[in-house]
């Protein structure tokens, strides 16, 4: 019988000959990653158990992103235990504020993470790393205690769900568009424990960066990894930043999917996720006049540089609108140093909005644009549940930095066609 | 491995952000996280919980963030198990990882109100209502067996170095 990709890969980092969807499997890791949050209970766990040096120096990798550049003393406390740890470990792949950014841009960029990886980390957002033809996926601080030691994962082989997308992409419709489309149609637990495996013509027109942001947010749908074919796209953006060998795989034509899930690209106009669930969403046309305080554009889910350039494209000669506030986040260090250099910060600065440097801060209401009781805002991050952005009566609409950046203009939910 | 106690019910996709907020992962202090556990989904939960309590949820209970400090913030605050229609996988690693006791089962949540009292052998694997009906839970991975019975993954892994 033949294996799905992400079969593969698990049985892989196993010594079985092959897996099959519900067996248990010890899995070995390529990368085990932490950030700022749930690094400090992974390292308690690792020293309460009694352990000394981890695994692989080299493949521990670990992130101050979340509340990092520290925004008050608890969290720079949580940063120093994982500095700490860092150097006593002589940890190859620790980032520092001023190098880092948020951890599942900055991996692929670095190519830290390459095409066939097996990647765990304590942070849902690690599935981000299916769009290189890599299994990621989240789990939490204990598992990252537990890898630390012994360089292993428990794991249950999922079932893969196959996305069909085929079709043209109109006008403004992104990455982003596409899996808050799927998401919508499949439910928050649509995938749940599943593998998301996308496929079909429509893949050919995706940049990396749209996939980036697709496999980003199959947690959404409850998914356990997300994952695409590689192609020449991922090739041409790996072979640049590889420093060792990878692996490109493919399904077997005979592998078995749980199920099929069509997508008629042709027909899917930009998209919002209504709060409080990314499932909640209406295409462009059907929000209705939904006034806004905030708009948003940063996160792992869409804070790259190709994300500014869409967003700079649209904001360039206009201001936001006079009730609104705009705050900026590239991702990573190396793209905000691009956005400077190819003018989008001043076209920014110009338009009124705010620039920060690298962190998660808002997506997860930590800081740099929390929300008051009953305030709305339009975010190009990945999750609208009840205060995560700040006050329990507060709202979050998830969008792309397209619709992000022209609702900063309209000072209401809309699209760029209507500026 | 059994319990008797107070049902507080809650729906479905209960997520991370509303077992815990964000705004108190500046600490993994059990004690602080289950202070303020369930605060944007009731506020007054903390202080009307009484230790052994269960909760019972439906679909996708745990949806989002990866944080342990969900499953913790809930032990910790003195809640015996959760019963839920079905978890977000995350969350479902997370409590069996860390030791915090949860069961799968699609039809109590229909069948039980709010401040019910309930039984539960989890050992046997099913609960009783009030009115003596048994809900037989979802049959558990053996290895996830052996976590429970172990207490969480740290004490299986030095368990098994032990052997």
């Amino acid at each position: 019988m033949g294996m799905t990709i992400t079969e593969k890969i698990l049985c892989s980092h196993t010594d079985l000959a092959e897996v099959h969807p519900g067996m248990l499997i010890n899995a070995r890791v390529d990368i085990a990653l932490g950030n700022d949050i749930t690094a400090p209970i992974a390292i308690a766990e690792f020293k309460k158990a009694g352990g000394t040096s981890v695994f692989d120096r080299e493949k521990v990798v670990l992130v101050p992103d979340h509340f990092a550049p520290n925004k008050d003393i608890a969290s720079a406390e949580q940063c120093r235990v994982m500095r700490d740890f860092a150097r006593e470990q002589e940890i190859t792949h620790y980032y520092e504020v001023g190098i880092a950014g948020i951890e599942h841009a900055l991996l692929p960029e670095q190519g830290v993470v390459l095409p066939g990886d097996l990647v765990i980390g304590a942070d849902s957002h690690s599935c981000t790393y299916g769009a290189l033809g890599a299994f990621g996926a989240g789990v939490g601080s204990t598992d990252l205690a537990a890898a630390f030691m012994t360089g292993e994962i428990w794991m249950i082989v999922p079932e893969s769900m196959k996305i069909v997308l085929h079709g043209k992409m109109q006008k403004w419709v992104s990455g982003k568009d596409l899996i808050l489309y799927i998401i919508g149609k499949i439910g928050v637990d649509g995938a749940l424990y599943r593998a998301m495996e996308f496929t079909g013509g429509t893949i050919r027109d995706l940049t990396m960066a749209d996939r980036f942001t697709m496999a980003n947010m199959v947690i959404e749908a409850g998914a356990k990894n997300g994952i695409f074919i590689p192609d020449r796209i991922t090739e041409d953006y790996v072979k640049t930043r590889a420093e060792r060998s990878y692996l490109l795989l493919d399904s077997d034509p005979d592998a078995v999917y749980h199920s099929v899930v069509d997508i008629d690209v042709n027909r899917i106009e930009p998209q919002v996720a209504f709060p409080p669930l990314p499932s909640n969403t209406k295409g462009i046309s059907q929000v209705g006049d939904i006034r806004l305080d905030q708009s948003v554009i940063g996160s792992c889910t869409n804070g790259r540089i190709e994300d500014l350039r869409i967003a700079a494209k649209i904001l360039k000669g206009r201001k936001v609108a006079s009730h609104m506030r705009l705050i900026v986040i590239p991702a990573t260090q190396e793209m905000f140093k691009s956005a400077v250099k190819e003018g989008l910060v001043d076209i920014f600065l110009e338009a009124n909005a705010v620039v920060s440097t690298p962190t998660c801060g808002p997506c997860l209401g930590g800081y740099m644009g929390i929300l008051a009781d009953g305030e709305k805002t339009v975010s190009t991050t990945n999750r609208n549940f009840v205060g995560r952005m700040g006050h329990r009566n507060s709202e979050i609409y998830l969008a792309s930095p397209a619709i992000a950046a022209a609702s900063a203009v309209l000072g209401r939910l809309g699209s760029p066609g209507e500026l | 491995m059994n319990f008797t106690g107070k049902i507080w019910k809650f729906g479905d996709d209960m997520d991370t952000d509303l077992i815990i907020p964000a705004r108190y992962l500046t600490t993994s202090d059990p004690n602080i996280l289950g202070g303020n556990c369930m605060e944007d989904a009731d506020p007054d939960f903390v202080s009307k919980i009484r230790k052994g309590d269960i909760i019972v949820a439906g679909k996708n209970f745990g949806c989002g963030s990866s944080r342990e400090h969900a499953p913790i913030a809930i032990k910790a605050v003195g809640i015996a198990c959760v019963i839920a229609k079905s978890f977000a996988r995350i969350f479902y690693r997370n409590a069996f990882n860390m030791g915090l006791p949860i069961f799968e089962s699609p039809g109590l949540w229909d069948r039980v109100s709010n401040g019910d009292s309930l039984t539960v052998d989890g050992d046997e694997e099913w609960a009783k209502t009030i009115d003596g009906s048994i809900f037989p839970f979802k049959k558990m991975h053996p290895f996830m067996r052996e976590l429970m019975t172990d207490g969480g993954l740290m004490a299986h892994i030095a368990k098994g170095r032990v052997k």
